[in-house]
């Protein structure tokens, strides 16, 4: 039995309305939950890329990518392994001004590479990118001080290798 | 009919007429409403050049749409206004889909300044025809009309057909602009049919001429790739028999001595048990659908697979392929025709001979000519088929009157058997049948539905009165949901749970609506109503009572494998 593991779907798509619908209907027929979904522009003009994250067994990833591949305007769809892909979510935390000179949290966002982005009388936010896995790290430490707010971004990747998604538009 | 109009503002309700026209196309079938109603003034002046044929719920319009597609090959038009104009067609929308079937479904919407305000009779049918759709399209400005419906007509067509939806606001309808129309051959983000890779066609030909038995299951990819005769060339030249899906059915003549039958849950006996035995499988133009397959598990395990596909994402969907061969089978026939050696498989060919003979002696005599006094529906077929030569295109519904028609039902010509195949759609046959004689009205075309998928649409039957439409209709009626009586009968124990039917005197239906109706219960009087009904040239209700508790076999129980098929 193949086991389940992450896999990261890029979508390289023309920018239209309804279009992330179709899409997300195609995983939603598969009764597959979306781990992780960012919308942004790609390095190509005028062409959008969906970036999804799902925890599925490689065969039927294919097959999904095979499903948006074949949507009128999909450019093109692509997935890639863990180790295939360099990859980064963003968080945010607002946390209480009266934390701010706590050395503890001044070492631990040090150590993290952390920023502080803005400082209030009431609050001061961290900005901080990393995996996942890193970001729920610095969460655990900041938590015993209190978050007032938490958010983070969906994943952000690029592949190792080429994506022949640049020969493609040329070729058409 | 471009030039007249250059430079001089048209509105754009006028601008989708227009956009029809220039494609061709100049019939359509529908339904008014308040939010199409412009579309519907322009259809009224357009009355010389432009036909409508209005039905009786969306649903039969759309059906009759689907039917008109599938024997002319061309989208099938069909108009809805907004709200429950729009989502009664969903079911046809959803069927078309999965059959792979060419529509233009263009409904009226709102106002674009109340999009969202949950306005009368507003619905977001975008949201709700996108997963059931190859493409759809909102329009609020008319400039857009002509490009939208150009991008529509192209994608409906082009490689793997599929239904698309265009939802007008009613303000785009009024709204004047300059029309002009350019007809689209180019999508960047969209690939059609994939480019052939000239090492698959080597290498299927390789495997096909070191086979010892090869067998070949073809579906509505050679009809919808319009490749019927590159494929009669190709299995004629290689000599290997040749099997069809549900779908597949008519491509070749079914008297073909290279065809085998049909495969699936009721179809042939040989096929479905040789479909274990062959040493290459050649899939054409087909989905290996659970129904074709039965059990996964246990499908041509000991076979080479070859899977020639125009969709990339039907390849190893189902079953593993060894060899795909992507492209329009129109094109990879004749490639691979080329490299294959001329070559003939007689006793291969002998034991699907063998294994038919048994079904007949089992199955298919009996059915035909049975014992008892009660009529069958397969003997209704055989009346048909000696009155027409197998030349009439057959419509039928869903259940045991469609998978009868499928395995007795002869045909000579391609795109004569019109069906709701993946999705399953009762009440489907009697508005396809319409839509069909539309579009083929030189051909004989009948119409076969069971008691319970009649009364879905019988409302079409005026349609058939407005417009005189010469379609044949066969209600076989049994007075049950036959085909769910017949698993409540074989897997719950005879716990016939709302299957039994109280029916309505059918014949003085069709009497209300003007069509001449025969109802027959026994032998002579089938034979001599089935003449009268094809000698006409007028639209003919025939009812026939058949056994009550008639049974479809052979079948491959759920779950079974192909080779484990029933023949009782």
């Amino acid at each position: 039995m193949e086991t389940p593991q992450k896999f990261t779907i890029s979508v390289y798509t023309e920018n239209n309305i309804g279009l992330l619908n179709r899409l997300s209907a195609i995983f939603l027929k598969r009764h597959i939950n979306i781990e992780s979904l960012t919308a942004s522009p790609s390095e190509i003009e005028n062409i959008h890329r969906f970036t999804f994250v799902v925890i599925m067994q490689e065969s039927k990833v294919k097959k999904i990518v095979g499903q948006l591949d074949k949507q009128i305007e999909v450019v093109r769809a692509f997935y890639h392994s863990e180790d295939e892909i360099i990859y980064k979510e963003t968080a945010l935390f607002k946390v209480s001004t009266e934390h701010l000179y706590n050395e503890e949290i001044q070492d631990k966002l040090k150590f993290r590479r952390a920023n502080i982005i803005n400082i209030t009388k009431e609050y001061f936010v961290i900005d901080y990118t990393g995996s996942k896995e890193d970001i729920d790290i610095l969460y655990d430490r900041l938590k015993p001080y209190g978050i007032m707010q938490f958010v983070r971004s969906g994943r952000i990747a690029i592949s190792r290798s080429k994506m022949p998604i640049s020969d493609y538009i040329k070729e058409i | 009919m471009l030039k007249e109009h250059k430079n001089h503002k048209i509105s754009g309700a006028e601008a989708v007429i227009r956009c029809l026209l220039e494609e061709d196309s100049n019939i359509a079938f529908g339904y008014p409403g308040g939010a199409i109603m412009p579309i519907y003034d322009e259809i009224y002046k357009f009355e010389k050049q432009f036909r409508h044929i209005l039905g009786r719920h969306e649903q039969g319009a759309i059906h009759s749409a689907q039917g008109f597609a599938r024997v002319t090959g061309r989208a099938g038009i069909v108009f809805a206004t907004s709200g429950p104009g729009a989502t009664n067609l969903v079911t046809g929308i959803a069927d078309a889909q999965i059959d792979s079937t060419p529509l233009i479904c263009i409904t009226g919407q709102v106002s674009s300044h109340l999009l969202g305000s949950d306005a009368f009779q507003e619905i977001d049918i975008i949201g709700i025809s996108t997963p059931i759709t190859k493409w759809n399209c909102q329009v609020t400005k008319a400039a857009d009309i002509p490009e939208v419906f150009a991008k529509a007509f192209y994608i409906a067509n082009s490689g793997r057909p599929g239904p698309v939806l265009i939802d007008i606001t009613k303000d785009a309808q009024f709204e004047k602009f300059d029309f002009s129309y350019k007809k689209c051959d180019k999508i960047r983000s969209y690939r059609h049919t994939p480019k052939i890779k000239e090492a698959k066609i080597k290498e299927a030909a390789a495997v096909i001429n070191q086979a010892k038995k090869p067998f070949i299951v073809f579906g509505q990819g050679v009809i919808l790739g319009n490749a019927e005769e590159e494929f009669k060339t190709f299995i004629e030249k290689t000599g290997i028999p040749a099997a069809s899906t549900l779908m597949g059915l008519s491509a070749l003549p079914t008297s073909h001595p290279l065809y085998v039958g049909r495969v699936g849950m009721h179809g042939n006996y040989a096929p479905n048990v040789l479909t274990n035995d062959c040493d290459v499988f050649i899939g054409i133009g087909m989905r290996f659908d659970d129904r074709v397959t039965g059990n996964l598990d246990s499908y041509a395990k000991q076979a080479k697979v070859i899977h020639l596909e125009i969709d990339p994402a039907e390849v190893d969907k189902n079953v593993k392929t060894d060899i795909a061969v992507l492209g329009n089978v129109k094109e990879t026939l004749v490639k691979l025709t080329e490299q294959v050696t001329p070559s003939s498989y007689k006793e291969w060919l002998g034991e699907f001979d063998k294994l038919y003979q048994k079904e007949l002696e089992v199955v298919i005599e009996p059915q035909i000519k049975p014992s008892k006094d009660t009529l069958t529906m397969a003997e209704v077929f055989d009346q048909i088929n000696g009155q027409t030569n197998g030349d009439a295109v057959i419509v039928t519904d869903v259940g045991q009157n469609q998978m009868i028609a499928w395995r007795y039902a002869d045909f000579v010509k391609t795109r004569s058997s019109v069906t709701s195949g993946g999705l399953g759609t009762m009440g489907f046959s009697l508005p396809a049948a319409i839509g069909a004689k539309i579009g083929v009205p030189e051909r004989e075309v009948i119409s076969i539905v069971g008691d319970g998928g009649f009364q879905m649409t019988l409302q079409e039957l005026g349609v058939i009165m407005q417009h005189s439409i010469p379609v044949k209709v066969v209600v076989l009626n049994n007075e049950y949901l036959g085909m769910v009586r017949q698993w409540q009968e074989l897997f719950f124990d005879k716990r016939y749970a709302s299957t039994e039917m109280s029916n309505p005197d059918f014949i003085k239906i069709a009497e209300a609506y003007g069509i001449e109706a025969k109802r027959v219960t026994t032998r002579e009087e089938l034979s001599k109503a089935v003449k009268e009904m094809i000698a006409s040239d007028k639209p003919y209700f025939l009812e026939v009572l058949t056994e009550k508790e008639g049974n479809v076999f052979p079948m491959v129980p759920t779950g079974a494998s192909v080779s484990d098929i029933r023949l009782s």
